[in-house]
């Protein structure tokens, strides 16, 4: 098939970009979205041109580099990541959109390569159990009920791609946060710090200047691992228990 | 070397180093409850919600109370004395409506700072837009922004209207029955009013369910029963809030 | 032909950290051998740790926790993103849970019968006894495992072993371990422990007085070239798998930072033992990145078949049942679809060259769940496999439940790596290689479920324990730092190769050459390799190395965000890395595991060991680009689990 791309081109950080657009030919529709840039780059860099920089890994949906905004969609129409979704999902003569995640506190990098080493920064603020390397009692000391392992393995599945921040209109980074703060704090391994840790990424999250949590569930529509938009509020229980138990009175 | 990457991870908080080991990366926090709520995106959310969860069961007793005017510029009238001496003995003449009026005063300005707060810190948040546009959340909640300054303009002339009968036609203190029907014979007063409630309809329609999330009261299970109760108070609301003008119109009430 | 197959046999390497004794001790008595570094001298070393997975993500948490200060390094923008996280099945743990007859003995024993008796029997002992203490810490970080209802730890039965002793996170386990190392570090990197370097790639080693004392890395937005110092370089890098270009690897995995250590001295052991996947999706088409594993086990319940008929384009549905040939079963009857690894996939490699194969190109075979959907029902199948199904239909645009499935094989993980002694340390002093970057303890093949606990027993348990040693010996010293003619040198050499691809501006992309080599790795040195098919890869290298020196086109500028530039850099080791694993092929004349010579095989195609010849790990030393590498023999001893012929017949 044939597509008109128009993709956000931006040499830097401090340059400005712009929309550039691309008419591409032969594009199968057994091509994941990926491949089919990678086939634009391999045109480009013939032509002399710079190819198109976008991060991408594993390219099967589980590492969370990938991530452009398709027509408008945080990873395009489909619920899945950028490196999943196929061409066929896609009509021949189509215009296609391509651009960045947007947000504050993801500055672009490069074309579509974004920053988003707040997320890092969020998850050491206390996305963790404190357990040196050898501190571990035996695995079956605490049995863990099987609901709440379900639930935190749901929240756990968070691959870190962003798609969340880039799709919510505050730019805020509540879903990423909370799947991280539900899946330790529902687990009796993670007791010890379920007040510190919940406190502590919040405040690293708006120290990240990540905007507000409107509810507008744009988050929940673009996780391709389908973090389910309850565990914001799940967060907001968490958030309000601790603040009672450690504020001084 | 590039410092300032490098230099922008580990610029968090530094634990203390213990000894050879460094373990202690949390925080010891006691800040005030009062900090902890103002000082963080959630907790301003939570003054949101109480204060909008209190601004709302206030509506509530409002609606109830306009409904009197079905039954009488008498029964009305009185209603609207009684206002002024709930809580007597004990209280005061008008005390008790002074308490309530404190509490609505301090809601709506809790209300209000916060969302303005919350606002720009988003906007900033967000600060170039896409190029391909495209909208998917529900009005109501895309509404929310503006729905809110509207109610605030709304209160400002509410009050000028019926409480100090600045603008009111009629302005007959003790009178309400009389200067309510004075409002809803202009135009202009059906206008701003219908607006505004279809507004307030909006705004609790997301902001009881919204405010259930932030409160986390909210869950899978439970989202249902949320979305219904959020969507039958704004139409009770809206409902009862429009009967008195509707009635008014059409000549019901006069 | 060039002389670099004239390679010459030096003296055998010798793995001198090898405790004796009795196997269940010698873990132990390595340990209290090992001298320690006191507690408040560890703030004083540095230690460069280069990769996030499990064993680089683990090693460099538990390192900083130790008090030592670690410098970390990863390609990636994060450090959550390391290829480990695709790991799908579990990992293997001797726990014995189920009282189903398992122990550290046998998990012992399974390793290096799988491994085709290609391992070090010491090594895969302490891997066995570790094995339990991972499940340990993991569950303590938080990493949500399967659980049964009563609220204990789930596991199944992996890979064709009797025992249930496969801990599993649906079929995400790799992830699941992963983030649990990973925030293990980032509460290491909050606490200002360690100093991690995203999107920063180690592009050489330098080495000071034969002793390894820091690396050459370039950061991949700006491009800058600098150098990094330290007491002891960890390379935790991963394998080489995308020497392939077609793998289940990530796109960006990368051969570079072992192959640089190579050539500054590392002996580089058994590249040939390269580990193949029967299950994989099959290309589609020219376009095609990467390949896309599905977990081995859809093998227990779906059929393997192709038509009988040579080019029969018929639908699946079309083709009756006497006119398919359901291969494994009639050449395996007492295993049929569930022979090892390396078997389905060399049987599926044979039907499709007898022209056998089904879809685009004929590179492919069916897996068919029809019987299976008559015999449990749809709904069994879907609670078993929905998951895999999903992904198979989103990538394929095809109902499974309605049409077979179509696999292929395709180059998973690599056995081989950088040799190591017990201690994990290689030929050059002060630098060590852990997990899937070493060739340690999965011998000629690896059994499933077994990467991830390796990975982390490395990094979580055997390095933190025996680095102590090296840096009780080796004191600290501030003497090395930019400007030591070492570091001038590696760094003058990095740029020079880095301007050079830049100056080229010929007229093929990177990718057109990365895919060449890849092709050509695939037919010569992949599923079966002969000696004419080698020596015919070992002929053409060359000439694809000098044409890449002549042809290639990389636009922008090396001081900027380039990955033109850094696949460019990659494909020149890997053209010398294809070069060495042809060699190793041709080498070991016998087949074993993951390497396959058609030359030794029985008369019912099984393959032929020949232990009296190779049982030992060939590690070889370089000597310069093209030129003979020297081969270094180490001898293996099996005085626990006797060498004996596999059979699945």
């Amino acid at each position: 098939m044939r597509l008109t791309l128009r993709v956000w081109r931006q040499r830097n950080a401090e340059e400005p970009g712009a929309m550039v657009t691309y008419d591409i030919d032969d594009i199968s529709e057994d091509m994941s979205f990926l491949e089919m840039l990678d086939t634009l780059n391999e045109t480009l860099i013939l032509r002399g041109d710079e190819p198109v920089a976008f991060d991408h890994d594993c390219r099967e949906g589980i590492c969370g580099a990938c991530g452009v905004v398709i027509n408008g969609d945080a990873h395009g129409p489909e619920r899945t990541t950028t490196c999943q979704l196929h061409m066929r999902h896609f009509k021949d003569g189509d215009t296609v959109d391509v651009e960045p995640w947007r947000a504050g506190a993801f500055p672009v990098v490069k074309d579509l390569v974004v920053d988003r080493s707040a997320f890092d920064r969020i998850i050491g603020a206390g996305g963790y159990i404190s357990v040196p390397t050898g501190a571990a009692p035996e695995a079956h000391a605490t049995p863990v009920p099987k609901a709440d392992a379900d639930f935190a393995f749901e929240h756990a599945e968070c691959i870190g791609c962003g798609a969340c921040v880039a799709a919510c209109p505050n730019g805020s980074a509540m879903l990423f946060t909370s799947a991280k703060v539900n899946h330790l704090n529902v687990l009796p391994q993670g007791a010890p710090e379920r007040e510190t840790r919940v406190l502590d990424m919040v405040s690293a999250m708006d120290e990240e200047g990540f905007g507000g949590c409107t509810l507008t569930g744009e988050c929940a529509t673009a996780c391709p691992k389908g973090i389910p938009l309850p565990s914001i509020a799940a967060m907001n229980k968490e958030w309000l228990r601790a603040t009672r138990k450690t504020s001084r009175r | 070397m590039d410092m300032s990457r490098t230099m922008s991870w580990t610029s968090g908080p530094v634990g203390p180093s213990v000894g050879a080991m460094a373990l202690a990366t949390r925080t010891d926090r006691q800040p005030s409850l009062t900090r902890s709520l103002w000082g963080s995106t959630v907790g301003k959310k939570t003054v949101m919600a109480v204060s909008g969860l209190i601004m709302l069961m206030y509506l509530v007793a409002h609606m109830l109370g306009n409904l009197k005017i079905f039954f009488g510029s008498g029964e009305f009238n009185a209603y609207a004395h009684w206002l002024r001496t709930m809580g007597e003995p004990l209280l005061h003449y008008e005390w008790a409506l002074w308490i309530v009026r404190v509490v609505l005063l301090a809601a709506v300005v809790l209300h209000g700072v916060a969302a303005y707060q919350l606002s720009r810190r988003d906007i900033r948040a967000r600060p170039s837009k896409y190029v391909h546009k495209r909208r998917r959340a529900s009005y109501a909640t895309r509404t929310m922004r503006w729905g809110g300054i509207i109610l605030a303009l709304f209160i400002v002339w509410h009050l000028l209207d019926l409480t100090t009968l600045t603008v009111n036609e009629n302005a007959q203190p003790g009178r309400p029955y009389e200067n309510v029907v004075a409002t809803f014979s202009t135009w202009y007063g059906n206008v701003i009013y219908l607006v505004a409630m279809t507004a307030v309809g909006l705004h609790i329609r997301h902001g009881f369910w919204s405010a259930a999330q932030t409160l986390g009261v909210g869950n899978a299970r439970r989202d249902r029963i949320l979305k219904t109760v959020a969507n039958g108070l704004a139409l009770v609301l809206t409902a009862g809030f429009v009967s008195v003008p509707v009635a008014v119109m059409t000549g019901v009430v006069s | 032909m060039s002389d670099y197959t004239a390679y010459s046999t030096g003296a055998p390497v010798i793995d001198t950290k090898a405790p004796s004794g009795p196997i269940a001790e010698r873990w132990d008595t390595r340990r209290f051998e090992a001298k320690l570094v006191n507690p408040a001298n560890r703030r004083k070393h540095t230690v460069i740790v280069v990769g996030t997975g499990l064993a680089g993500g683990a090693a460099g948490a538990t390192l900083a926790e130790q008090g030592y200060h670690v410098v970390q390094f990863c390609y990636q923008d994060s450090p959550r993103r390391a290829h480990s996280i695709a790991a799908q099945g579990g990992i293997n743990a001797a726990k014995n849970y189920r009282n189903d007859g398992d122990s550290i003995h046998r998990l012992f024993y399974d390793t290096v019968k799988g491994g085709d008796f290609r391992a070090r029997e010491s090594n895969v002992h302490r891997l066995a006894q570790i094995s339990v203490e991972i499940i340990d810490q993991c569950v303590a970080q938080g990493v949500p495992f399967a659980r049964e209802y009563g609220g204990l730890l789930d596991t199944r039965s992996f890979g064709g072993v009797q025992v249930s002793r496969t801990f599993y996170a649906r079929g995400q386990t790799g992830q699941q371990l992963l983030l649990g190392a990973y925030q293990a570090l980032s509460r290491q990197i909050a606490a200002g422990n360690v100093e991690m370097h995203a999107r920063t790639e180690m592009l050489d080693l330098i080495v000071v007085d034969g002793r390894a004392r820091g690396i050459v890395a370039r950061d991949l937005i700006t491009g800058r070239i600098d150098t990094y110092f330290a007491d002891a370089v960890v390379l935790a890098s991963g394998g080489y798998g995308n020497v392939f270009y077609l793998s289940t690897n990530a796109k960006n995995s990368n051969a570079t930072a072992i192959w640089r250590a190579h050539r500054r001295g590392a002996y580089f052991a058994n590249p040939c033992f390269t580990q193949i996947h029967p299950t994989c999706i099959p290309r589609s088409g020219d376009h095609q990145s990467k390949l896309t594993l599905m977990s081995e086990s859809l093998r227990n319940d779906g059929r393997i078949w192709v038509p009988k008929a040579q080019g029969d384009t018929r639908p699946p549905a079309d083709i009756p049942e006497d006119e398919r040939d359901y291969y494994l079963e009639r050449i395996y009857p007492s295993f049929g679809n569930l022979v090892p690894r390396d078997i389905a996939s060399r049987a599926a490699k044979n039907v499709c060259d007898e022209g056998r194969g089904v879809g685009p190109g004929g590179q492919g075979v069916y897996l068919d769940f029809a019987d299976a959907i008559r015999r449990l029902g749809r709904k069994a199948v879907e609670d078993k496999y929905g998951n895999l199904f999903e992904m198979y239909e989103r990538i394929t645009a095809e109902n499974p439940y309605e049409v077979p499935m179509r696999i292929y094989p395709a180059i998973h993980y690599t056995m081989g790596g950088l040799w190591v002694d017990y201690d994990l340390q290689t030929t050059v002093p002060g630098l060590f290689a852990i997990g899937e970057a070493n060739f340690s303890d999965h011998g000629a093949n690896r059994l499933g479920a077994s990467a991830l606990m390796q990975g982390l027993a490395d990094g979580y348990f055997v390095l933190p324990s025996t680095i102590n040693d090296y840096l009780a010996r080796n004191p600290h010293h501030d003497d090395v730092d930019a400007s030591h003619p070492e570091a001038v040198r590696a760094v003058a050499e990095t740029n020079d190769r880095l301007e050079r691809l830049l100056a080229v501006d010929g007229d093929r992309t990177p990718d057109s050459f990365h895919k060449e080599i890849g092709e050509l790795l695939w037919e010569y040195c992949g599923m079966a390799r002969t000696e004419e098919g080698l020596r015919k890869a070992l002929g053409r290298i060359p000439e694809i190395r000098e044409e890449v020196w002549r042809r290639i086109k990389v636009p922008g500028t090396g001081e900027e965000l380039n990955q033109s530039l850094e696949k460019a850099n990659r494909i020149v080791d890997y053209l010398e890395l294809a070069e060495l694993l042809c060699l190793d092929a041709l080498h070991r004349t016998e087949s074993c595991g993951g390497h396959f010579r058609e030359e030794s095989q029985s008369e019912g195609g099984e393959a032929e060991r020949r232990d009296e010849e190779f049982s030992y790990a060939a590690a070889w030393e370089f000597v310069g680009t093209g030129r003979a590498p020297v081969l270094h023999k180490e001898a293996l001893e099996f005085a626990y689990v006797h060498p004996t012929q596999r059979s699945y017949a």
